[in-house]
């Protein structure tokens, strides 16, 4: 199979709870291969839509491929492609992580050896635990448990909602790299969703922003978080038209807008020194500069409209 | 994946609880006849209001466990839908139905071997049932007539025509609680929460019993209908002549409320949406 081979294909997929539109009018495609991040905030529709993609929310309208498959119609064939997450992963914790992955392994079809259990366990670091009922487990290990569980029998796609949440930073980091290891060492086609880009430009190499159910972009990681596209936004306190001295100088083809006390420029993250010593050549006290991505800033700019309607801000 | 239902509801501390609500009943029975029998058996013959001579030994583990199954029948769907009502529900508050459907398991499967496991929790709780009820009893008391009132009269059945009718009414109780465990299991596929199943079983049940047993001329018209008014059809074993026509039609409107129940329940369940 080629890289560029679709492994997921979703066409106007739209989901509606009565008035309330959950996911509307989504297109998107995975290829084999790729850690596909699925980035929106929290209420965005992530979680919808990847409910529709395993089969557990049907859809109002649209239609969704995976491997060439219509899931509506062969939703049982599809699902032994698919290893899922779903937000927490909720196990039997009566049972040990053994008796978890044995049980879910039966209902994943095929003979699944002992063997394979082990190496799963060895895949997310479970390995002289598995004997220990679930209930004992922390947070991160249930997480692991839960890759674990949707490893065991080998599928070509692993989809992963919200995986960090609720970990501690290194329970974070050690999910980072389970899933990086995944994708690169296991070959797995990895949908990853969560709320934070910075987790998503770590892991992923192309991505989807999803807000109010409807797509934002789509693309490379790499070319969407373009250096190219940095925004440097400066804080200052001068008495004199500094927005209109900036105009004058080299600077004013980067300048996207400004006030009396800010500046907001679009560069490459490589100029930001040598605009940094310009401004304070030309006189601009400078009280703040700070360089952010312009999707970034995009990103937290949704963030802020929520913020401010749930009166947070 | 039957095999995995079953392990799942036998590995919960919660399903030996009906085990041992019965073993407690039975014995407790068991015990007050052994010390007080003969008052007991006095006094109900007074209540009847005529003069009696009877001979031979009344209280016998026959006697002792119709006196079980009468009291113990109407407990037991409570028993059966504290495991059959978390089925689906339970696991759907516990979020382990999420990872569940995330299987090539379809729904239709998920749901028939649910119910099968049901099935064979409420024919294991009947077959104890008779371990501790009839098997107990007739050790502890020995085997005799049994005696029983129908309205105004009093049945005899001889020792030897009774371990049959004893047999064919633990099968029969079987069938009812199959459909008590096949309305859990429907209300379970409805709920995200393992109490509300619960309790919207009991609450039918009490009601539709409330129906059956009342004698109002409103209720009369609806009581052939309700599968509470059927499911005591097992007693008619212990008439003589045994009314093997009423029988069969209480039996076949129970098998219809369970083919009614568990197909509504794939019904919901198919078409649901998984948000929990």
């Amino acid at each position: 199979m080629e890289q560029s081979e679709q492994i997921v294909s979703v066409e106007g997929l739209s989901k509606s709870f009565g008035n309330f539109v959950a996911v509307d009018d989504l297109s998107f495609t995975i290829n084999k291969g790729d850690v596909y991040g699925f980035l929106g905030q929290n209420g965005a529709g992530k979680s919808t839509t990847i409910r529709m993609l395993l089969g557990l929310i049907h859809p109002t309208k649209g239609e969704i491929k995976i491997a060439g498959l219509d899931i509506k119609n062969n939703k049982t064939a599809v699902l032994k492609k698919i290893g899922a997450v779903v937000e927490r992963p909720d196990l039997y914790t009566y049972l040990s992580a053994w008796d978890n992955i044995s049980m879910f392994a039966k209902l994943s079809g095929g003979n699944i050896s002992k063997d394979r259990i082990k190496e799963v366990l060895e895949i997310v670091g479970l390995t002289g635990r598995e004997h220990s009922k679930v209930k004992a487990y922390s947070q991160g290990m249930k997480q692991r448990l839960g890759i674990a569980i949707a490893l065991v029998h080998d599928p070509d796609l692993l989809i992963l909602d919200e995986p960090t949440n609720g970990l501690d930073p290194q329970g974070i980091a050690e999910m980072r790299a389970l899933i990086l290891r995944l994708g690169r060492e296991e070959g797995k086609t990895i949908i990853i969703s969560s709320h934070l880009l910075h987790e998503i430009e770590l892991i992923a190499n192309r991505m989807l922003i999803i807000h109010k159910g409807k797509k934002v972009v789509e693309g490379e990681v790499k070319e969407l978080l373009n250096p190219d596209d940095m925004l440097v936004d400066v804080s200052y306190s001068n008495d004199k038209d500094v927005v209109q001295l900036i105009k004058n100088s080299e600077w004013g083809t980067f300048l996207e807008s400004g006030t009396k006390t800010t500046l907001r420029f679009k560069m490459h993250l490589d100029k930001v020194p040598a605009l940094t010593k310009g401004l304070v050549t030309a006189g601009v006290n400078i009280s703040e500069i700070k360089s952010t991505h312009s999707l970034e800033a995009y990103f937290l700019s949704l963030t802020n409209q929520l913020d401010a309607k749930a009166g947070v801000i | 994946m039957l095999k995995l239902e079953l392990y799942k509801i036998f590995s919960r501390p919660r399903t030996y609880i009906s085990f041992a609500v019965i073993t407690a009943f039975s014995l407790s029975i068991e015990l007050a006849m052994l010390s007080g029998g003969d008052e007991y058996i006095g006094l109900a013959l007074k209540m009847t209001g005529g003069q009696f001579d009877i001979g031979g030994k009344i209280i016998n583990g026959y006697l002792i466990t119709y006196l079980i199954l009468q009291s113990l029948l109407i407990q037991v769907p409570l028993l059966i839908a504290l495991v059959a009502g978390d089925v689906i529900a339970g696991e759907a508050n516990k979020g382990t139905l999420r990872l569940l459907l995330t299987k090539p398991v379809s729904r239709t499967q998920i749901v028939l071997y649910k119910f099968a496991s049901c099935v064979i929790y409420s024919v294991s709780l009947i077959v104890w049932l008779a371990i501790i009820g009839l098997g107990l009893s007739v050790l502890i008391f020995g085997a005799g007539d049994l005696i029983n009132l129908k309205g105004n009269m009093f049945v005899v059945l001889l020792k030897d025509d009774v371990l049959w009718r004893y047999a064919a009414a633990f099968v029969f109780a079987a069938i009812a609680m199959t459909c008590v465990a096949a309305l859990s299991v429907l209300f379970s596929a409805l709920s995200d929460n393992a109490i509300g199943p619960i309790i919207s079983t009991m609450a039918v049940i009490i009601v539709m019993m409330l129906f059956s047993n009342m004698n109002l001329p409103l209720f009369n018209i609806v009581k052939p209908y309700l599968f509470t008014t059927h499911m005591i059809g097992w007693k008619g074993f212990f008439e003589d002549p045994v009314p093997y026509s009423s029988i069969y039609k209480s039996a076949g409107v129970l098998i219809l409320y369970i083919i009614g129940f568990v197909s509504t329940a794939l019904f919901v369940f198919n078409r649901k949406d998984i948000k929990s």
